[in-house]
């Protein structure tokens, strides 16, 4: 029960572009098609599951012993970093086919604010190692549907009759804002 | 405090070494043979990482070319030189690659197009023209002379003539399309430049209208969808051409009363004098 509302208050209620606005540049940059945005957040969840699992067990078998919760920043940074481009050399010497859907974003990813803060809200809200692996897994599933989402309205706007001023980037803030106003009615459902 | 000091330099060190060999060896394990060609057509690309070409940067573009789905002439900003090196390096011949050509769909300038009771007073600027009431032609769809294209084109390649339409330096320009972006009534298209037949008007007024705002405006009347064998049709009054189908040699040039369909290619008639005759004739 207790794994299922961190799933659902990662993935919804707290999602991380429409309610933290963390990882709004893949979030606007890689919209424009359903299939490269649903690539580009299956790609995130990937890598946010992935980054839970080893940042907690980098805090907690050697941060932590050694009393050095300051340099959380620094590591998570270095780790993350590093990680993606271990996963994304592996990817491609294994399955090709994997690579060409997830390889071209794993980089973008990289640097995000969305994994970045993933890492350390887990450690914030003291999460266990299965909860935050599954809070990863939450985010992750949160950014895919935000993403996809808003793609599915950016395929639509393409055939709207926007006033000339609007098209491009301003019309798709105007819709993130909206779509971002919309999650706001899930907010108070889960705390935490 | 010296002690944590020493730790934290110790740990982060120890992890950025871990790191850092790990992936040192997996690049040593895991790396790919690529075929060379990639790197060495990367080489000879701009790398201004634009998307011009439609892919993720110059090196997305390189792969897509030595794997085939990406023609040796994608890459817009390169140009020709670009074509040919990549050409050689494949082995292929370059000279497939036709230029496109911005192509302005209008005829009618200050000397043709009537003017409006009332004069337009503000920025030379077509987007700013069109917004407010549309400029000072009674044409609602033709050129409106404020010259954005020729602001926006970064190659110099565009001119304002005296009658008030914007002409393209063909020598100058490198087929980018912006201009073609920049035309708020959409007047501009980019066709390869070996396309002949076009129609210079985009109005779609009927004959009636047309013929008062324009006197080189396309009046709707319809006489070349009707000879083409199905390459025009008509659409409210303006023809529509099938440039994959069109051939020139069945456009009936000469049934265009107002001139407003023409060969490009061919060499100038004095169609306009006898149009004057014919409407004078009229009146």
């Amino acid at each position: 029960m207790d794994l299922i509302l961190i799933f659902f208050s990662a993935a919804i209620v707290n999602n991380f572009v429409l309610s933290y606005f963390l990882g709004i540049c893949p979030f606007i940059g890689v919209s424009n098609k359903i299939s490269s945005a649903f690539s580009m957040g299956l790609a995130a969840t990937f890598v946010m599951v992935i980054t839970s699992i080893v940042t907690w067990l980098i805090y907690h078998i050697i941060l932590v012993p050694f009393e050095l919760e300051f340099l959380q920043y620094v590591s998570f940074i270095l780790i993350i970093a590093s990680l993606v481009q271990f996963v994304e050399m592996f990817i491609k010497k294994v399955s090709q086919p994997l690579y060409r859907a997830l390889g071209i974003f794993l980089p973008l990813i990289t640097t995000n604010c969305a994994i970045m803060g993933l890492a350390l809200f887990i450690v914030l809200k003291e999460y266990t190692f299965v909860q935050g692996i599954v809070y990863g897994l939450g985010a992750g599933a949160g950014f895919t549907l935000a993403i996809t989402i808003m793609a599915g309205i950016r395929e639509e706007l393409d055939l709207a009759d926007i006033p000339k001023p609007f098209r491009g980037a301003p019309i798709t803030l105007i819709v993130a804002g909206i779509l971002a106003l919309a999650f706001m009615g899930f907010s108070g459902l889960i705390s935490g | 405090m010296d002690t944590t000091f020493l730790i934290a330099i110790a740990t982060m060190g120890g992890l950025g070494f871990l790191f850092a060999g790990g992936l040192a060896l997996a690049d040593r394990k895991l790396r790919v043979e690529e075929n060379p060609l990639i790197g060495k057509i990367n080489d000879v690309l701009p790398g201004a990482n634009c998307g011009g070409c439609g892919k993720a940067g110059c090196y997305d573009f390189a792969v897509n070319v030595v794997e085939g789905t990406s023609k040796i002439n994608g890459c817009p900003v390169g140009g020709e030189d670009t074509v040919n090196a990549i050409a050689e390096l494949l082995g292929v011949e370059a000279g497939s690659a036709i230029k496109m050509l911005p192509r302005i769909l209008c005829k009618g300038g200050h000397i043709e197009a009537a003017k409006k009771m009332t004069d337009y007073y503000g920025p030379m600027s077509c987007t700013a023209m069109h917004l407010v009431g549309g400029g000072d032609k009674k044409c609602s769809y033709g050129c409106l002379g404020g010259g954005d294209c020729v602001v926006a084109c970064p190659f110099d390649a565009m001119i304002m003539t005296e009658n008030g339409l914007p002409e393209v330096i063909e020598d100058l320009c490198t087929g980018c399309g912006i201009c073609e972006k920049a035309c708020p009534r959409d007047i501009i298209e980019m066709h390869p430049e070996n396309r002949s037949v076009f129609v210079l008007c985009k109005s779609h007024d009927d004959p009636k209208t047309a013929k008062e705002v324009c006197s080189v405006a396309c009046s709707g009347c319809g006489i070349c969808a009707r000879k083409s064998e199905g390459a025009i049709v008509m659409d409210n009054f303006l023809p529509i051409i099938n440039h994959e189908q069109v051939d020139a040699s069945i456009i009936p040039f000469d049934k265009c009363k107002t001139g407003a369909i023409v060969n490009i290619h061919a060499k100038p008639e004095p169609v306009v004098e006898e149009v004057t005759e014919i409407e004078e004739k009229a009146e």
